[in-house]
């Protein structure tokens, strides 16, 4: 299978999606993109390349009259397996790199005590890992570091105190190993996983014919026809110049094929708001981004989050909670960060504090979009902050106050617009 | 970061900017005066007349900003109390003085013995004279220009501007410099202005050709540094005007485009842009090269006028000198209204057959900021070509982000790109 690639490198996540030559989206992989944008590609990739694997699993599995009503479940359960191998995988690398790292000199007296504290984290990590995946279990997070981290954190606590060894000790190992860990590039092939995944599965309880024609599937080569880079990390990518391409024209296009009556884009990511107008073919007519900071944009929350010590995504929900609204009016990250702890001094409760936080967003957003011409119907929202219901409520408000009925777009995997958009450019590259 | 290649204009000009340095520092030894005036309507030739040296502290703080160091002179007139968001020349010429008025070729500047403010379409000029004032108790000249409002100028504005130019400027001069005014010498002068003139407007007008064999922003701030500063109206000025309409010439005939900073030759053009707004200077070689890296050339520009609109057809008149200088300065770029603005940006777009119009939009430049958004706007809608807007500041270093600036000129190019592809396939 020709596949056609969009990759986008963001400040906070790296998206890639796979495309066929008829621009049918066939797999999405996001990642964290750490400090190092060639892994973070390289893994997004793949993750969308796994994406892909799963949907030409279900296209051939939709073949068999049999298995009608029960596709979902199979893919469900060989993705959950493959992603438990996959997860046992990495725990095998992790739990190398670690072992490798208490052997500089440093750690010489203390070395076979923390190998024998690492080789039992990490066996009751593989223990707990059956749980973790088991069916309907739903993961905090789908990031290695996150649920590696957590489970590590929670064991070797436990461990070092049996042992007597020092949890910092432990805790720097890890730090450094999940560092390397993170930033080398997969080495398994995803087929080998695939087949631990599908030998693990009882989905081809389709019996031995299903089973081969999962097999026959997995042998379908992913042939990479050409690549588009985006996002602010793509001058990092490996690519000529002609693979990469603006943000901008991704976040435009990419909202294009999602909704093709899309004339005015807000994209607000990690470290920049954009407001973008399209013309009727999604060609970029006009733009403004956020001017010399990054005041008002996704990080925003993010700080606010840490400022209340809260999660990220727990914020909107409690936004939406609030009875009234409090007027924040700095837009500097920081100065939010000091009206927040002045407003809970004086009383304030912490979901009308947010609400207000949330407006003063969604307010330089509206700026911005002022300043790029306005909104003009339809108007479709991107970027990780589009997942946020109490943004997304002040956007609505404010549209139509400032610009009355227009048609609002929030697709759910709006996350992945740039990287869409870079898809379609792949597939007008070789196409057009 | 190796050297960067010039053009043999760009070095001659370098010496006449050094020259002047030297004339300005060796006055306490020489005897002669020092002014201190403002490159929008300066009034060089009448300065001539007198045998007064011109101190231009605008250039003073590119040149700052140019050799990295406005950045701590900022910091030092910030520590004097001056507002983060104050214009940021001022704040170099301020922060240069307190750190002991040192001039490019390492010579402390001597104090002025006048300072002629001959333009009052900047409000920010009065203000920061008032300053320079204070400091030096030396007289001022003010000579009020009216804003063109309306999009003209009337015969009213030119007798108003002369009549202080008789009753004030010349007869202030001759205080400072103890010498009599000559309006034959003027003449002389202004004559010479003219002829140089010619040449500048021929070499800017060159950028309509395809390949430019000029770029009408980066490489026209040098073009334009000799008529706009301490040269216009002497034979140095006429000199380097001819040679430089050779050098352009030269590249004409040979179909080749302007020199780059890194030393190549940018004859394959991809982007023709006209662009509005001051250059950043802290930065300016990493700009510069942004958009020689996409292959982008501009072929004409606004700041490239802020001394003068000859292009537009006005030359100094040695047969009417006085109402000629007046015409000067209420001629500036900046003294026109918007409309006006918005006519010249929109026909060079269509003259210079360029791809669209970029702003570069300062952020402590209200004279020429305000208004940027609504004027790139209305000249898209009248040309059908796109434009993009970016932001930096002219000698602030913390102003100037390359990531963005860069990630914003790329989606430019990549748009006007797509537009060009959506064309052909409409065609």
């Amino acid at each position: 299978m020709r596949c056609f690639i969009g990759i986008d490198l963001g400040s906070t996540t790296t998206k890639a999606v796979v495309m066929d030559e008829t621009c049918r989206v066939m797999g999405r992989g996001i990642t964290n993109s750490r400090s190092n944008y060639d892994t973070a590609a390289a893994v997004a990739k793949q993750e969308a390349l796994i994406d892909t694997r799963l949907t030409l699993f279900r296209n051939s599995l939709s073949a068999f009259p049999s298995l009608a009503g029960k596709v979902d479940d199979i893919l469900a359960d060989i993705e959950r397996n493959f992603r438990h191998v996959q997860y046992l995988e990495k725990l095998e690398d992790l739990e190398a790199t670690c072992l490798e790292n208490t052997g500089v000199p440093r750690l010489a007296d203390v070395r076979a005590t923390a190998n024998e504290v690492i080789a039992t984290v990490f066996a009751r990590l593989r223990a707990d890992s059956g749980e973790l995946f088991a069916p309907g279990v739903a993961r905090k997070s789908d990031f290695f570091r996150d649920l590696a981290g957590a489970g590590f954190m929670h064991a070797a606590e436990a461990a070092c105190k049996d042992a007597g060894l020092s949890f910092d000790l432990i805790l720097n190992v890890y730090d450094k190993s999940i560092i390397a860990v993170e930033n080398r590039e997969p080495t398994a092939t995803m087929e080998s996983t695939f087949l631990r995944a599908l030998e693990k599965s009882g989905a081809a309880g389709g019996g031995p014919e299903v089973a081969q024609v999962l097999k026959d599937t997995l042998a379908v080569p992913l042939e990479e026809s050409y690549v588009v880079g985006t996002g602010y990390g793509r001058v990092r990518l490996p690519f000529p110049k002609e693979h990469i391409r603006s943000e901008i024209l991704c976040h435009g296009l990419g909202a294009h094929m999602m909704f093709p009556g899309t004339r005015t884009v807000l994209d607000i990511g990690g470290q920049d708001t954009k407001g973008i107008q399209v013309d009727p073919n999604g060609i970029v007519e006009n733009f403004q981004m956020n001017d010399r900071c990054a005041a008002g944009c996704g990080r925003y929350l993010g700080y606010i989050a840490d400022e209340m010590s809260m999660g990220l995504h727990e914020l909107g929900p409690m936004a939406l909670k609030a009875t009234k609204q409090v007027r924040i009016n700095s837009t500097c990250t920081v100065f939010a960060g000091a009206e927040l702890r002045n407003r809970l001094a004086l009383g304030e409760k912490r979901e009308d504090i947010l609400a207000g936080l949330h407006r003063a967003i969604i307010l330089r957003a509206i700026s911005i979009l002022s300043r790029a011409g306005g909104v003009q119907d339809e108007f479709t929202f991107t970027g990780g902050v589009a997942k946020n219901g109490a943004a997304v409520k002040e956007l609505r408000a404010l549209i139509k106050e400032n610009y009355g009925d227009v048609t609002i777009n929030i697709d759910p995997d709006s996350i992945y617009t740039g990287a869409l958009g870079g898809a379609t450019f792949a597939v007008r590259a070789v196409t057009q | 970061m190796t050297a960067a290649v010039k053009e043999p204009s760009m070095l001659l000009q370098k010496e006449m900017i050094a020259g002047n340095y030297e004339a300005i520092t060796s006055a306490p030894e020489t005897g002669r005066k020092v002014s201190s005036t403002f490159v929008p309507g300066n009034l060089n030739e009448l300065l001539m007349c007198f045998g007064i040296v011109n101190n231009l502290p605008e250039i003073n703080a590119i040149q700052n900003g140019m050799r990295r160091l406005s950045g701590d002179y900022i910091m030092e007139a910030e520590k004097g109390g001056h507002s983060e968001d104050v214009c940021t020349y001022v704040k170099a010429d301020i922060g240069m003085m307190g750190r002991g008025n040192i001039a490019p070729n390492g010579k402390p500047f001597p104090d002025p013995d006048v300072l002629l403010l001959s333009y009052t379409g900047c409000y920010t000029f009065m203000k920061w004279f008032e300053l320079l004032r204070a400091e030096y108790k030396c007289p001022t000249l003010m000579l009020h220009v009216p804003y063109t409002g309306d999009g003209h100028v009337t015969p009213n504005m030119i007798d108003y501007v002369v009549k202080q130019l008789k009753e004030v400027i010349i007869p202030g001069l001759e205080e400072v410099s103890g010498v009599k005014f000559d309006i034959d010498r003027l003449r002389e002068i202004l004559a010479l202005s003219a002829k140089a003139e010619d040449d500048l407007v021929w070499c800017l007008e060159s950028g309509k050709h395809k390949p430019s064999p000029i770029d009408a922003y980066f490489g026209g701030v040098y073009y334009i540094g000799p008529i706009f500063t301490a040269f216009r109206g002497t034979q140095e000025a006429v000199d380097y005007y001819t040679a430089l309409r050779r050098e352009v010439q030269a590249r004409l005939d040979a179909g080749q485009g302007p020199t780059t900073p890194d030393g190549s030759v940018l004859t394959d053009q991809k982007y023709r842009l006209v662009v509005e707004g001051p250059p950043n200077w802290t930065s300016f070689r990493e700009f510069w090269q942004m958009f020689v890296d996409e292959g982008a050339v501009v072929v004409a520009s606004s700041y490239t006028k802020v001394g003068g609109m000859y292009d537009l057809g006005f030359r100094h008149d040695p047969a009417d000198p006085l109402r000629s200088l007046a015409e000067y300065c209420l001629g500036c770029y900046t003294n026109r209204n918007l409309p006006s603005r918005v006519d010249i940006l929109a026909q060079y777009v269509e003259d210079y057959q360029a791809d669209g119009l970029l702003v570069n939009s300062i952020k402590s430049c209200n004279s020429f900021s305000a208004g940027q958004l609504m004027i790139m706007r209305e000249v898209e809608r009248r040309t059908g070509k796109p434009g993009a807007f970016i932001e930096t500041d002219l000698v602030d270093p913390r102003y100037f982000s390359p990531a963005n600036v860069k990630n914003r000129l790329e989606s430019y190019f990549q748009m006007i790109d797509q537009k060009r592809r959506g064309a052909n396939k409409a065609a």
